[in-house]
């Protein structure tokens, strides 16, 4: 009778192995598909309201006074968001990208590098608004009014940057084959002139690729920008004087008029189309850099 | 005797420093002061925010912890505050943990090689998308059915003990802990995705290819060989995501409902230590005001807890599989 038997339970137990490994497989395979909903349920809506008042004038036109009002268009915002993220990537990629080439080229595994390496990755951490409050009140409180500007957003956003360029652009020099710098000492070239000359050019690409991603990251952050620019409704092309505004600040107060109002709500809409799109093209740009230098030195 | 001297290489001159040097030390100097701008940021983050918060720890003291948030009667007690970052940030960790462990053994072990690249990128989208996107879409678009959803859910478990507390009294506007849980889970899926992805991407193939050459399923292959390898990778990947599930302000601005509080109702109104500070900051002075920048010392406090918590799982890691190999 057992022997019997024996067949039959390998069988189930085979069935029902099987049968796990079949459902954890659709499972896995669903799970993807979950993540793609909200994606997909997003862009649509995004793209489907925001061109209900995207075009020509919504890019170009002023911002109406209070956004309850009706009309206008949402140029200063864009202009906010170009000027106050271009400043702070002039000042995080620069700064960036030397503390990278200090933890890979010259810290190495020392302790100070390996404590300022622990301290980027706390960095990245900090919650974003965080950050706003510490420009708040290091930069725009002892000012007073005059504190509120596009440059007190960018130092905002800059100090979030910051830590991801550091990483990313160690991370790039890391896979810098030593031969070239061993080949660059060889004829007697310093290690400063050895890094701009030799290791740079070799890494550039991928530095720019991870610097474009750091851009994309923070041009969409809100909640630093809150206590730091103000808010205008005319465009304001000069970072250092007078208040601004931003694309993100822009969705976040039209989306919370209370009570619920169509034209605000729709202004929302446009503004985050036009935000997306700008963070897409960055992140866009981005991945086509890397991935043609990915081929180049796939073919080296 | 001068004449014996030999003769220097060009550009040499005696009794000179080498040319190059300057500029070679103060390159040095540059890379390391950028480097020290880190911790010099870090020290400040803590030494400013805690000072101008310090009118509301001196005044409430351990009241800052009590549940009784009132601005309009000079009470601070940031309890229901603290409850709402850590209640909000676990439903989104648990909702995004398995989704994001799933998408990466797709991207690892399931999907054809051809199509792994196409659905890292696409996942990675999710993370381009701005927050007050999120906030703004879950707000206008999320939230009435969420409303719905929630009234049923309600409806259905009144008779049953524990959940018809926890489902009890469901926001009508949709605005919840729930709903800020569920985008924030969207939020964060792809952060703890592509850490998990890489810890299992390090699973050497002979460990994979000699538990299918034991006949075992895939299944059996991921349980008995790559997750037990990922462990600590998929712990700190976790942590990291629900660092950043905490500090997420502005989609949980628009969704949360304003109403700090402790209580058990996932699918009433609460609001949590970032949200707060972008809701209250603009009409808020005095203590007000010292008690939302204390409410981001509180915050920052956690976030570098929880940072350094990973950190210090990978780290071990790091030295075990350093020492097997």
């Amino acid at each position: 009778m057992s022997a019997s038997a024996m067949p039959l339970t390998q069988s189930t137990r085979k069935g029902r192995r099987e049968l796990k490994n079949a459902v954890a497989t659709a499972l896995i395979v669903a799970s993807f598909v979950v993540a793609l909903i909200p994606l997909t349920f997003i862009l649509v809506y995004v793209v489907r309201a925001g061109m209900t008042v995207f075009g020509l004038n919504f890019l170009t036109e002023d911002l109406p006074f209070s956004n309850r009002f009706e009309g206008g268009g949402i140029y200063p915002a864009i202009v906010g968001t170009l000027v106050i993220t271009g400043t702070a990537t002039a000042m995080a990629v620069p700064l960036g990208i030397l503390g990278g080439v200090y933890l890979n080229e010259y810290g190495g595994h020392g302790i100070f590098a390996r404590l300022v390496r622990f301290l980027a990755d706390v960095m990245t951490g900090v919650p974003s608004i965080v950050m706003g409050l510490f420009i708040y009140t290091i930069w725009v409180l002892p000012r007073k009014e005059s504190g509120l500007s596009g440059f007190a957003g960018a130092l905002a956003l800059g100090c979030l940057m910051l830590p991801i360029v550091i990483r990313t652009t160690e991370e790039i020099l890391k896979l810098v084959p030593d031969e070239l710098r061993e080949g660059s000492y060889a004829l007697g070239t310093r290690k400063a002139q050895t890094i701009r000359r030799v290791v740079f050019p070799s890494a550039a690409p991928g530095i720019v690729s991870g610097a474009l991603l750091g851009v994309a990251r923070v041009a969409g952050e809100t909640a630093p920008l809150l206590f730091t620019i103000g808010i205008v409704s005319a465009a304001n092309w000069n970072v250092f004087d007078g208040p601004n505004t931003a694309l993100p600040q822009q969705i976040y107060i039209n989306a919370s008029v209370f009570g619920g109002f169509d034209a605000a709500q729709n202004r929302a809409w446009g503004g985050a189309l036009a935000l997306i799109l700008i963070v897409f093209l960055f992140t866009l740009v981005a991945r086509v850099i890397s991935a043609v230098y990915a081929r180049r030195s796939a073919a080296v | 005797m001068a004449t014996d001297a030999p003769a220097l290489p060009a550009g040499l001159t005696k009794g000179k420093r080498p040319p190059g040097l300057i500029a070679d030390r103060g390159f040095r100097i540059l890379a390391l002061a950028a480097g020290l701008m880190v911790l010099v940021i870090l020290a400040l983050i803590a030494i400013y925010t805690t000072r101008e918060a310090w009118p509301w720890f001196s005044a409430e003291r351990l009241g800052i912890f009590s549940d009784n948030w009132d601005p309009a009667h000079q009470h601070f007690g940031a309890g229901g505050l603290i409850y709402g970052t850590l209640l909000v940030a676990g439903v989104a960790v648990l909702l995004s943990l398995p989704i994001s462990v799933g998408i990466a053994l797709f991207v690892t072990d399931v999907a054809p090689e051809r199509i792994r690249r196409p659905i890292v990128y696409t996942v990675d989208l999710l993370a381009a998308i701005p927050s007050v996107v999120y906030g703004l879409w879950a707000l206008l678009v999320l939230a009435e059915p969420l409303a719905s959803l929630f009234q049923t859910i309600s409806d259905a478990t009144a008779s049953i003990p524990i959940l018809s507390t926890l489902f009890a009294n469901p926001s009508a506007s949709g605005k919840s802990f729930m709903t800020a849980g569920i985008i924030v889970a969207i939020m964060i899926t792809p952060i703890i995705t592509s850490i998990t992805r890489e810890v299992f991407a390090t699973v050497p193939s002979a460990q994979k290819e000699a538990a299918l050459a034991l006949g075992a399923t895939r299944w059996e292959m991921i349980r008995g060989a790559v997750f037990p390898h990922s462990r600590s990778g998929m712990v700190a990947g976790t942590m990291i995501g629900l660092g950043r599930a905490m500090g997420e302000t502005i989609a949980i601005a628009l969704v949360i409902g304003s109403s700090p509080r402790i209580t058990a109702n996932i699918f009433g109104p609460g609001d949590t230590l970032a949200s707060i500070i972008a809701n209250q900051f603009g009409e808020a002075s005095g203590t007000h005001r010292a008690a939302l920048i204390g409410c981001g010392v509180v915050l920052f406090a956690i976030t570098i807890l929880i940072s350094m918590a990973a950190r210090a799982v990978v780290a071990r890691t790091d030295r075990r599989s350093a020492g097997t190999v």
